[in-house]
């Protein structure tokens, strides 16, 4: 069986610990290593780093489930995240919302069937010249009507 | 303007590498501090600068830096808050992904004037791509032996690391932020102390938002005296305002502290779209309270908002229309604060789920007669009675809807 945590990614995890005089403060960089690696933390992850860390794995699960950003299950292969916040409201921000949910054939915090796609909500993203805006994975994208969502849709695999 | 502070962030010039930087006369305010200056000449000029602080409380900088006790058997730190979750806010963004040399320049001048040896770049997690063009600024900076070991041949030692977050409003707040940075959950400390006694790791600390230490190459080449007069006696030098909502030009805009707010909706960000009437504005990001279209004949400074009862705030203008309603943005706020605090304070944890659970009655058509006066009385009872200003910041917006927009919301209640 593999392990849990591969060698390089134990490396770099001990890499940016040195970075701190206090090594638990490479929790946060530690947790999106281990998410962009394994695509979530599950409790095994959790357990790992805990041992790596020197702390309990619930102290690991506090900071896991406290920040929306850590995910504690499977997302599909791209994760797409409706700002509808004000700024994006004013904009139309519900109307690509419901777009979205149509053409996925979703609600959010679910997954296409074939597993490309999940689509949630989220909070402003601090892009709020070009709302409504989305962010897929890490990259944003602004000024939305259905048409440009159909377009960065069909670029994604 | 002469020479604005923001051209290369707002893309009027150059770009972010540092050839490019170096090419426009960057880093020689920072070597003009190391070679020319004492620390506490350094510090004097920003006092007198009185360099205010852009992330949203206003505070000036200087005295912030000049709290942190000289002699200390503790390290120092210096934390930039690049956490920019204030709903509406967006210009830190500009700095950091598209002039993030004149952040780390204000970074050394900083470090150099209070004697910090180990700075951080607390940046929110969803600018990861924005993080990642820093990291590499980073390294270029590291490569000239601007940052690292040896700064300028001066012996003296400058190490940056940039450091993510993970989705979190509350870690905008400059304790949680500490929280968050050691590895925690961000939950915010009771002050005193303040972090420039207890700090990062319990040691001495400065924080200031990224603008505000943008701003402070500026202050050492050119001087406090220009800084100052680019704005008003007390608030100097210029802001980036963002302007989001149904207007013609929205985006950042580097402006003299002191502008009209009208300016820069009508003039600046060219007004209205077509169609559109401006109903109301949120001068200063989310937490801010509203004002209406009536009142925006006033010089954007600190103190101005603080007189209508509103803030600047994180500078970020939010412009509503006559199309939307209040009752949808009032939803917007409570059900974002709701979902961002922290849960350490009973006033703030229960009180903005009761909020969120009112305004939604009130949205559904489903409110109740006395519901308006009772999101007062909650917001009232919430403002002023928790350890950090998350409190504040969820009830002010409920409080300027409910004062200043009230027969809107009293149109959803009365709905047969």
């Amino acid at each position: 069986m593999s392990p849990v945590l591969s060698d390089g990614l134990r490396a770099r995890i001990e890499t940016l610990a040195a970075r701190y005089p206090r090594p638990t403060a490479a929790l946060l960089p530690a947790l999106h290593l281990v998410q962009a690696e394994k695509g979530f933390i599950g409790p095994d992850a959790e357990m790992a780093l805990a041992e790596i860390f020197g702390t309990t794995p619930l102290e690991v699960r506090e900071v896991v489930t406290f920040y929306t950003m850590f995910r504690r299950g499977p997302v599909g292969r791209h994760l797409i995240q409706v700002c509808t916040n004000v700024s994006c409201a004013l904009m139309g921000g519900e109307r690509i919302l419901d777009y979205l949910r149509r053409k996925l054939g979703v609600a959010v915090g679910e997954t296409t069937p074939d597993g490309r796609f999940t689509l949630t909500t989220v909070e402003c993203l601090g892009a709020c010249e070009t709302a409504p805006g989305l962010m897929v994975d890490f990259d944003h994208y602004g000024n939305l009507t259905e048409k440009r969502i159909d377009e960065i849709l069909e670029g994604l695999d | 303007m002469d020479s604005p502070t923001f051209a290369r962030a707002l893309g009027l010039a150059g770009g972010p590498s540092i050839e490019v930087y170096l090419e426009g006369g960057g880093y020689r305010a920072a070597r003009k501090a190391f070679l020319e200056m004492t620390p506490a000449a350094v510090l004097d000029e920003v006092k007198k600068a009185n360099l205010r602080g852009r992330g949203g409380a206003g505070f000036p900088a200087g005295l912030k830096w000049g709290f942190v006790p000289a002699r200390t058997d503790k390290p120092k730190y210096l934390c930039v808050n690049a956490d920019e979750g204030e709903p509406g806010t967006f210009k830190d963004r500009y700095i950091l992904g598209h002039d993030p040399h004149l952040l780390i320049e204000g970074i050394l001048i900083a470090s150099y004037a209070v004697g910090i040896h180990q700075a951080f770049v607390y940046i929110r997690g969803e600018y990861e791509r924005i993080a990642r063009r820093l990291e590499a600024a980073v390294a270029e900076a590291y490569g000239r032996k601007i940052l690292g070991p040896d700064v300028f041949g001066t012996g003296f030692a400058l190490d940056l690391a940039v450091h993510r977050g993970a989705g979190s409003y509350i870690c905008g707040e400059e304790t949680a932020l500490l929280e968050s940075l050691e590895g925690k959950r961000g939950h915010p400390r009771l002050k005193p102390p303040f972090p420039a006694a207890v700090g990062l790791f319990g040691a001495p600390t400065v924080i200031n938002n990224v603008e505000t230490l943008a701003n402070v190459p500026g202050i050492i080449l050119h001087g406090a005296d220009r800084f100052v007069g680019l704005g008003l006696p007390g608030d100097g030098g210029t802001r980036l305002f963002g302007v989001s909502g149904p207007v013609v030009r929205p985006g950042v805009y580097e402006l003299p502290i002191g502008t009209s707010l009208r300016e820069i909706i009508f003039t600046q960000a060219g007004g209205m779209l077509p169609g559109r009437k401006l109903k109301a504005v949120i001068p200063g990001g989310l937490s801010a309270p509203v004002l209406r279209a009536d009142e925006i004949d006033l010089a954007m400074s600190c103190d101005a908002l603080v007189c209508v009862e509103s803030m600047l705030g994180s500078g970020g203008i939010i412009v509503i229309d006559d199309k939307s309603s209040m009752l949808d943005v009032l939803l917007r706020a409570v059900r974002f604060y709701a979902h961002e605090s922290c849960g350490q304070c009973t006033p703030c944890r229960l009180g903005t789920q009761w909020l969120r659970k009112i305004v939604e009655r009130l949205a559904a058509e489903g409110g109740k007669p006395d519901d308006i006066d009772e999101l007062a009385r909650l917001a009232s009872g919430i403002k002023g009675r928790t350890l950090c200003p998350m409190g504040d910041a969820a009830a002010m917006p409920v409080l300027g809807i409910v004062q200043k927009f009230r027969s809107e919301l009293e149109e959803a209640v009365c709905r047969p």
